[in-house]
């Protein structure tokens, strides 16, 4: 190819090639970085709880009256039982925390007695034996709880609070005991707590603290009071989720005394999880638009320069005509003009790019762009950069030899 | 002149509709977007109480023990215990101060037919309502005698009187809260500052729908109302949260000159020295912010909201460096006319500000526009499932920034064009014909 004679003739066009190259640069710049912020938010929404979400229903309810925490706890096991024999619902129980869920509860976790260890901030579920099984995580290690494990909520503010086992999560198993099987070990979180199982996965109910702490987990076997938790159902078929809503609020209403019972407070975990990602989501949709616009934008910058060219350079492409090139080497030199400008325009963006990057870093925590991200948004632009051009070179390749002869 | 001008732009452009509409349409799109950005940008980092400018600091100790901290990098967590709450309150000197927490109450309406229901709720000491000058539709705040006596009252939103009583004088009616009677002192007029300040380390919520309800503090932790947040440093019984070693207050003080805020920082180290004495703290560190460093600090303006307007600026310089291709494309494809006029005597400057003209035309068209598209942007905006969503509207001030961006933003983009064209030299261009 004349390359050239294509940069000899953009010699006389420096200001408009230089625009066109600046508005590549900055396209590619910005598409890259954002392709990149939706990529981690996309990959943030889809992350697992290790909870078998489409089964599970949330419903909560509120106390009025003020009642003794004896009639609490038994009014929070005729609940259960009630609970429990609404056909289509395999488990349930009742938790201090939901997933994605408002509130979260920590307890610092160290591996020694001695106030001054290092600990590490874990959150903690708090729910009857019955928790592993109603979300439907998997025991890796050890075992699950069993109904002689279980302590009453009151119990923890004595003076001597009876020792439970915990069951943490394998990320968690995995930063306390490198290398080693977590199982009969302990930690200390209320007191010596003997760690008998290992469950794959469970995470924090919402984000807190370092992005790697995420993954740590613990339940507690523990008999809490309603006021304090969370009725979770496990439903059988996921079709039957509604109905199952509908029907649990009907058997806490029927049941004991005034109670907040209320549609508003329940939910299924499906749509806590919608929810709770909503930011992401409307984040990414927005760089996504932006960045459908951007190309737009800089697709018309193309189009309407080339064309004008195209219309500056029609004797040029006559007399080219005339001397023995054929259409589709006019065709070709347009192609090659705008290829390199798009590539210069595109060396400069991913400078950019980069440049970007590292200030989102820095001041975002978000990570390093990936090496992977500068060949796809080269791709993009250079393909946007020949499509924009064909149809002004399109027309040149019409430009008929006889313009040649006419006056310039 | 000036009319020929613009009699002759307004020619050009007609002769050239589809490139007017390009470059309209893209400066309109960067303008609309960076106005929708920035509006948003503009109403979160608002101070949210204009009558106390400069004059609200919110105290902070650090009740940690010593193991982990490092000298000069680990910062005093955001709230405060009970104790050293109550502690400063009685130690200070300031104007104004009040110390607060958040709350859920399960609210009884008295009225027939209604059903018991959650209200976001704020417990407090009688300074809330000097110190943040709320405004009041009926009656008015409780006084230090009655935080004291630990007497039963409220000051109730303006949002549940409508709700409750339909909007009318409802003082000295009570509602039922935690299985007591509180007795309404003050409703208040629509108030709703944003960024809630005070939320921010409490529930965490800046943005959207206000407290319902204002209880003393005292009173309704007898009635077993518990703070929507507890963070806990040491052990011990944390069921009674007025000696739990937790922190779950916040303490905001008014200080009016920068001598009182002096003397306020100089009572801060020292009563921080005094409890480290006794024992009852470790760790040296204190800090006076003011509400400008608080809500920097607490990120009061979402990082999503700050990537976002920088992704529109930089869309809008991309807009302009396409119009400023466009303009050129134009303007170069004029040079016989150009040539025809400075051959017919106009001078540079002439041609300069003609095409000036020109450019100031597709800014303002660009701006109407683009004011047009910041609106639909600002509705999509409050269409989003983000806390300020409502927040989200255009105010005259950016109305008029609007105009002011768009005809500099297309006069910036003329400058080179109109200069280009103004260097023409007319022989050549006539001979070409």
């Amino acid at each position: 190819m004349h390359i050239r004679h294509i940069l000899a003739a953009l010699r006389h066009h420096r200001i408009a090639a230089l625009l066109i190259t600046l508005e590549i640069a900055f396209s590619c710049a910005v598409i890259c970085n954002a392709l990149f912020v939706i990529s981690t938010r996309l990959e943030r929404m889809h992350r697992p709880t290790g909870a078998d979400e489409t089964h599970l229903v949330e419903v909560r309810v509120g106390h009025v009256a003020r009642r003794s925490a004896e009639a609490t706890l038994a009014q929070t096991h005729t609940d259960l039982a009630a609970l429990r024999r609404i056909s289509g619902v395999s488990h349930v129980t009742l938790v201090n925390q939901t997933l994605f869920g408002s509130s979260i509860s920590f307890s610092s976790v160290s591996l020694s007695s001695d106030s001054n260890a290092p600990s590490t901030a874990v959150t903690q579920y708090m729910a009857d034996v019955n928790l592993i099984d109603t979300l439907g995580l998997k025991v890796v290690a050890g075992r699950g709880f069993r109904p002689d494990d279980q302590v009453t909520d009151a119990s923890l503010n004595d003076k001597n609070p009876p020792q439970m086992p915990v069951i943490i999560s394998q990320a968690l198993a995995k930063h306390l005991f490198p290398g080693q099987s977590a199982v009969g070990k302990t930690l200390y979180a209320f007191g010596p707590n003997r760690i008998v199982g290992v469950v794959k996965r469970l995470v924090q109910p919402r984000d807190f603290g370092a992005p790697g702490e995420y993954e740590y987990a613990m339940v507690f076997p523990v008999d809490t009071p309603y006021p304090q938790g969370t009725y979770l159902l496990r439903v059988r078929d996921p079709a039957q989720r509604q109905q199952v809503i509908k029907q649990a609020l009907s058997v806490l209403k029927k049941d004991g005394p005034l109670r907040l019972v209320s549609p508003k407070y329940a939910r299924t975990t499906e749509a806590a999880r919608a929810k709770y990602y909503s930011a992401d989501r409307a984040m990414a949709w927005l760089l996504a638009g932006v960045c459908v616009l951007l190309l737009g934008v800089t697709a018309l910058g193309i189009v309407g320069l080339t064309s004008f060219w195209v219309t500056q350079r029609r004797h040029q492409i006559g007399i080219r005509r005339a001397i023995g090139a054929t259409r589709r080497d006019i065709l070709t030199y347009f192609q090659t003009e705008n290829f390199l400008i798009a590539s210069a325009g595109i060396v400069l963006g991913m400078a950019l790019a980069y440049g970007i990057n590292l200030l989102l870093m820095q001041r975002y925590e978000l990570p390093r762009l990936p090496f992977y991200y500068f060949p796809v948004g080269a791709l993009v632009l250079w393909v946007l950069g020949q499509l924009s051009v064909l149809g002004a070179a399109l027309r040149a390749t019409h430009v008929p030899p006889v313009v040649a002869t006419r006056a310039a | 002149m000036l009319k020929y001008y613009l009699q002759l732009a307004l020619l050009s452009l007609r002769q050239h509709r589809v490139l007017t509409a390009l470059m309209v349409l893209t400066l309109a799109v960067g303008i609309g977007a960076s106005m929708t950005t920035l509006t948003v940008m503009r109403v979160l980092s608002g101070d949210p109480v204009p009558s106390r400018q400069g004059q609200l600091f919110h105290p902070e100790v650090d009740p940690w023990p010593m193991d982990r901290y490092v000298a000069g990098q680990t910062q005093p967590p955001p709230n405060l215990s009970y104790a050293d709450a109550m502690g400063l309150m009685h130690a200070s000197r300031a104007t104004q101060q009040v110390t607060l927490t958040t709350s859920r109450a399960k609210l009884l309406p008295h009225a027939n037919g209604e059903h018991p229901f959650f209200a976001d709720t704020v417990m407090t000491t009688h300074g809330f309502f000097g110190t943040f000058d709320t405004p009041f539709e009926y009656g008015g705040g409780w006084s230090q005698a009655q935080d004291d006596s630990r007497e039963r009252v409220m000051v109730i939103a303006d949002a549940l009187n409508r709700k409750l009583f339909g909007g009318t004088n409802s003082v000295g009616k009570s509602l039922r809260v935690a299985g007591h009677d509180y007795r309404i002192v003050g409703v208040l007029a629509p108030w709703d500052p944003q960024p809630r300040f005070y939320d921010l380390t409490l529930r965490g919520r800046g943005y959207g729908a206000g407290d319902m309800l204002y209880m003393p503090l005292e009173a309704a932790l007898d009635d077993g109302l518990h703070s929507s947040t507890m963070n806990c440093y040491d052990s011990g019984d944390f069921s009674k949260p007025r000696v739990a070693p937790c922190m779950w207050l916040t303490l905001w003080v008014r200080l009016t000159s920068s001598a009182q805020q002096r003397d306020y920082r100089a009572m801060l180290h020292s009563y921080v020295k005094q409890q480290i004495a006794m024992g009852r703290l470790h760790r040296p560190d204190a800090r006076l912010m003011s509400m400008r460093q608080w809500l920097d600090d607490r990120q009061a303006v979402p990082d999503d909201v700050r990537v976002q307007t920088g992704m529109a600026l930089g869309f809008l310089l991309i807009c302009i460096v396409n119009t400023i291709g466009l303009l050129l494309a134009k303007c170069l494809r004029r040079s016989r006319e150009i040539g025809t006029r400075r051959a017919l005597g106009a001078s540079r400057a002439a041609i300069f500000a003609q095409f000036m003209v020109e450019s100031a035309i597709v800014g303002l068209s660009g701006g109407v526009l683009g004011l047009v598209l910041a609106e639909i942007g600002l509705w999509g905006v409050r269409h989003q499932p983000v806390s300020y969503a409502s927040l989200a509207h255009l105010d005259p001030l950016m109305f008029a920034f609007t105009f002011v961006v768009a005809v500099s933003a297309a006069l910036l983009a003329g400058l080179l064009p109109a200069w280009r064209a103004c260097v023409v030299a007319p022989a050549p261009q006539l001979k070409a014909g």
